[in-house]
């Protein structure tokens, strides 16, 4: 097991009174707690933050956790036998602390839990992060996930075990969509219901197109005669390519909507691509596209900051 | 263990009774009543025990339990901050869409 200073994770001295401790607590969990925290790394800083908390707020907790001493952060150690059983439980002194978490010790297990007093226990709900590709997203997937959970021994230890779990996402997941997988969270005891595993789905960037909700966004680069002439480009899609009509005198930033070809919605239907147009002007141009553009310069009158003009004059 | 699971999609198409959101956000029942009678979480149906939720508002409400465990709130702040979250929300999304539309 690996030691963890709450002490340090607070920023107080061991000797720091309910008050500072908790003082210490509200002043970082403004600062990183994840639902309000954009800092970077603000979720895994408030988990250590929010451990220490747990069991430093709680008198009979602190004791427990004070009696284990003080070692460095991280160092591998193991409860001695007096610890177990003062602390731990009748015949907790008779098993390995080896693959116990120290943080599941001290939440659940820690002195005067339910697990001691042989009550009924939920299991815990976990929320992982999973990001999917927007092909996967269209087409449906099926993810594998190799998690961690605590789960119960005979005497009420919580241990890490290998937790496995297939899920199938129907084609449609969006950005910021939430999945809920009922008892496949971490297993109750005494007859506690096993908690629940949600996904937090996040699209990972694609090289071409962007998403809102179930619509796509794609820049559709044209020629300046393309643009002005109108044309019919092939576009690539989610299912393959297709035709686009460009409407002749397309301007820069014009949308022009494909129906239906965005991502599948969960109750039918389908969201929309968007082709943005972008009016891509050669490089390099030769002699004759040269002679070709001041030709055309010389017979248009398009004046494209007429208003300009008229907002100096 | 390793087999295909059962996967709820926590959108508007799905429905949860008042029942099913208190034993799945950890609020207890009178906590959420008073969250849906403030504004900050919707409900449909007759009040009370009658309400239904969409199965979106399963995260709000988790959210809620979150917040008052990790800051000791009580309803009415937390009222206050799953408003003020849902505003953060709501511009966080019209920003990426408007992102979305900006040519790369």
């Amino acid at each position: 097991m690996k030691y963890s200073d709450y002490y340090a994770a607070l920023g107080v001295e061991r000797g720091a009174s309910a008050d500072e401790i908790r003082k210490a607590y509200r002043r970082l969990a403004q600062k990183y707690h994840p639902d309000v925290s954009k800092e970077p790394g603000a979720e895994e800083r408030f988990k250590e933050i929010a451990e220490a908390y747990q069991t430093l707020k709680d008198p009979e907790k602190r004791a427990a956790y004070d009696a284990l001493g003080s070692r460095p952060q991280g160092e591998e150690f193991r409860p001695p036998p007096d610890w177990a059983r003062a602390h731990a439980g009748a015949g907790a002194e008779r098993f390995s602390f080896d693959d116990v978490d120290f943080a599941d010790l001290f939440s659940r297990f820690g002195a005067g839990g339910e697990s001691r007093r042989g009550g009924p226990l939920p299991g815990q709900d976990f929320e992982v992060p999973v990001q999917i590709s927007l092909e996967d997203a269209f087409r449906g997937t099926t993810l594998s996930l190799s998690l961690s959970m605590p789960e119960y021994d005979a005497a009420g230890i919580p241990r890490r075990v290998p937790h496995n779990v297939k899920a199938r996402i129907a084609p449609g997941a969006v950005d910021g969509q939430r999945l809920r997988l009922p008892g496949k969270g971490g297993k109750g005891f005494h007859g506690g219901r096993d908690g629940d595993l949600y996904l937090d789905i996040t699209l990972a960037p694609h090289r071409l197109y962007r998403t809102t909700g179930h619509d796509l966004f794609l820049d559709l680069p044209l020629a300046p005669w393309e643009a002005a002439l109108g044309a019919t480009v092939q576009i690539p899609t989610l299912s393959g390519p297709v035709s686009l009509k460009v409407p002749a005198g397309t301007s820069a930033a014009r949308k022009l909507r494909l129906a239906g070809r965005g991502l599948p919605k969960p109750r039918g239907g389908a969201g929309d691509l968007i082709a943005v147009a972008q009016i891509v002007v050669p490089g390099e141009t030769d002699a004759r596209e040269r002679a070709l553009y001041e030709q055309l310069a010389a017979a248009s009158s398009f004046n494209p900051r007429r208003h300009f003009a008229e907002e100096n004059a | 263990m390793s087999n295909e699971t059962e996967v709820l999609w926590l959108d508007e198409t799905r429905v949860v009774s008042l029942r099913e959101l208190v034993d799945l956000s950890g609020l207890r029942e009178t906590e959420l009543l008073e969250l849906v009678h403030s504004g900050a979480i919707p409900a449909s149906g007759p009040p009370g025990a009658g309400y239904s939720f969409g199965a979106h508002v399963i995260t709000v409400a988790r959210t809620a339990c979150r917040l008052r465990n990790d800051f000791e709130l009580d309803t009415r702040g937390l009222s206050v901050a799953l408003r003020l979250l849902e505003r953060v929300r709501d511009l966080e999304e019209e920003i990426a869409r408007l992102r979305a539309e900006l040519p790369r």
